[in-house]
């Protein structure tokens, strides 16, 4: 089971018109990657950049069994917890083996309580070794808020 | 957008982006490069993030750029930034995620003729022996306790545990241990990254690989160093693993709170910084000297691996296979220092990101054979290409902070690279050159394409025509192990 890989190119993440509001594609970046992502708002913008950060790295996913981990962060702004959270799934994967696909994702003022729900990471085709602060900022647009994040490979 | 009419030229190799460009720079920034290689960068952001480095608090002299320059995150890879001590800023943006990420060389009295028929032996052997890959984990494994020992002792604790000489720790940058480092100042996570990573190489642009001694440019140089034309020698690039990156992570995370509290503005969170008085600067300082001896103990494990394939493979068929080391050097590291400012001897905090130090003859932290002829600045080329030993100068010490250029640096994105380049083709034309080829991904062997990066000659001879280094030796791969 992998992620949207196709998604990185043409910047969309889903089949029906109301996915295509949120999304993520790779920006080229010389020594490291860079991702676009965007959604109608902050917990949608959290979710596809964890969805674009596993397309990323190429990770495959066991069918089963599925389970669930519980996430709570707290930060200083929307970017901080942006990068929490990444970091968490980072964290997530490289020690304990263990992927998402699906995000329930609740943010108040700057306090994060996710349950997600996943299996056991099978590969990754590259190691995403950070999440960094580089040039971030989330900003308002027309379709929502997009963010633009670049990770230490 | 910086262009090249920005720039003031000083010389072929050197050119200036005045503190005028930008109203929030606090000095100037000096790039080495010729013309060729700086538009080669025109179009990424090195120059930009150059600028941006420039508005640190307590900058002294010019924040400087080397030839292999890239765009990075925060600072330019290629970047050397000076701070006063204490009252200047430390910014773990500007030593890396991968803290001590450096190279070391082992060299032979083995020729080339010697060990061709057994190298992809050799080659399957340093695999074996030396992990690499995503999420290695290595032969080492220490507990909590051992791991707090690696932090403080760096080479030191590999030296007692039999995977070291004394020889090693003499011919390792700062003896291969850093004073000052504490591993109360990082976090249970870096800790539960680093247990198992010692003596792994990692995936990315790490590497370990077979060299022949393709030409000597300074004779006195290379007999100190023990090397002739002709010889193998074997080259570790590799860092602190994920200890290292977590450690940077935690910081640059704590740090945005730092620079409110300290009042910083800056032009890039990545940049984040807190004065090296401070509380937090101080507890980065000793946090980023754990990861560096983490480094170091690293590279020794690696060595001693690499050391025992060579047994293994050319015990009792070579006379004499040992492998010694010439040097062991860090790219990313902050180092505190004392140099010469507009006349006045001030110590520093030089951050180097991609930049390698490059002391010159008469420093006293040199072994004693190394003291005239300057400090072993190591540049390993792109995978496929030629590699180059060089020494460090009186220049350097006067005009970069005694530092150099640490390869060749990209000029092709991962992506683009992937595009173009099928990693098993290139694996073959690699072969098809005599070059034996071990990788764990093929997409990750297309990443690091020769075409991916600058022609490291060019790169080599432009800190050697600035005169902030020197050549001794140019190197030329015969086998490749990486990620």
């Amino acid at each position: 089971m992998g992620y949207n890989k196709k998604a990185l190119i043409d910047g969309v993440n889903g089949n029906t018109m109301q996915m295509q509001s949120a999304g993520f594609r790779e920006i080229e970046h010389t020594a490291d990657w860079e991702m676009q992502v965007w959604a109608p708002d902050f917990p949608g913008l959290l979710e596809q950049a964890a969805l674009g950060m596993y397309a990323l790295a190429g990770a495959q996913l066991a069918e089963k069994p599925r389970m669930k981990r519980t996430v709570q962060l707290s930060a200083l702004d929307e970017e901080s917890l942006l990068v929490s959270f990444l970091e968490e799934l980072r964290y997530f994967g490289e020690m304990k083996g263990l992927a998402f696909d699906v995000f329930q994702i609740k943010v108040e003022g700057y306090q994060l309580d996710a349950e997600l729900t996943g299996s056991a990471l099978l590969s990754v085709d590259k190691e995403i070794k950070a999440v960094t602060f580089h040039n971030l900022t989330v900003r308002n647009t027309e379709r929502g808020i997009e963010a633009s994040v670049v990770f230490d490979v | 957008m910086i262009g090249l009419h920005d720039l003031v030229k000083i010389s072929d190799y050197e050119w200036e982006i005045p503190k005028s460009f930008r109203e929030d720079m606090r000095v100037p920034v000096r790039i080495f490069a010729t013309r060729k290689l700086l538009e080669a960068v025109m179009d990424d952001r090195s120059l930009e993030q150059a600028v941006n480095t420039a508005t640190l608090p307590g900058l002294v002299g010019h924040v400087l750029v080397m030839p292999d320059m890239h765009q990075g995150y925060g600072f330019p890879i290629g970047g050397v930034a000076a701070t006063r001590y204490p009252e200047g800023v430390i910014s773990p943006g500007g030593i890396g995620y991968d803290i001590n990420c450096g190279v070391r060389l082992l060299a032979s009295q083995i020729s080339y003729d010697e060990v061709g028929e057994h190298l992809a032996a050799l080659a399957s052997a340093i695999n074996h022996y030396c992990p690499s890959g995503v999420g290695t984990k290595g032969h080492v494994r220490v507990t909590d306790t051992e791991l707090a020992q690696v932090c403080r002792e760096g080479s030191k604790w590999a030296l007692k545990q039999g995977y070291a000489t004394e020889a090693d720790l003499r011919r390792t940058e700062e003896n291969g241990r850093l004073e000052g480092a504490d591993p109360a100042k990082v976090s249970n996570r870096a800790r539960e990254r680093g247990r198992a990573q010692i003596g792994t190489l990692g995936a990315g642009n790490h590497f370990i690989e077979v060299d022949l001694i393709e030409h000597i440019y300074d004779s006195q140089a290379a007999q100190a160093m023990g090397l002739q034309e002709g010889n193998i020698a074997v080259q570790i690039h590799c860092g602190s693993r994920g200890f290292g990156h977590q450690i940077c992570t935690d910081y640059v995370q704590e740090f945005q709170k730092a620079i409110q509290r300290y009042h910083i503005q800056l032009p890039d969170r990545e940049l984040v910084c807190a004065p090296l008085s401070s509380p937090e600067g101080q507890n980065y300082l000793a946090a980023m000297r754990s990861a560096a001896n983490y480094a170091f103990a690293n590279r020794q494990v690696l060595a001693y691996y690499a050391r025992k394939a060579f047994e293994e493979v050319l015990g009792g068929k070579v006379q004499h296979w040992q492998l010694f080391q010439v040097y062991d050097i860090a790219h990313n590291m902050g180092k505190i220092e004392t140099h010469l400012v507009e006349g006045e001897e001030i110590k520093v905090c030089v951050h180097r990101k991609g930049a390698t130090r490059a002391f010159g003859p008469g420093f006293e932290g040199l072994p004693l054979e190394y003291r005239k002829i300057g400090q072993p600045v190591l540049v390993p080329g792109s995978m496929g290409t030629a590699s180059w030993l060089l020494v460090g100068t009186e220049t350097s010490m006067a005009r970069s902070f005694g530092s150099s250029c640490h390869g060749a640096g990209r000029v092709m994105s991962r992506a683009q690279a992937k595009k173009k380049i099928w990693g098993e083709d290139l694996r073959i034309s690699l072969e098809a050159k005599g070059i034996h080829v071990k990788a764990g991904s093929m997409a990750g062997l297309a990443e690091e394409a020769p075409e991916a990066y600058k022609d490291v000659d060019d790169v080599v001879q432009t800190v050697c025509g600035a005169g902030i280094a020197r050549k001794v030796a140019r190197l030329v791969p015969v086998a490749v192990i990486k990620g």
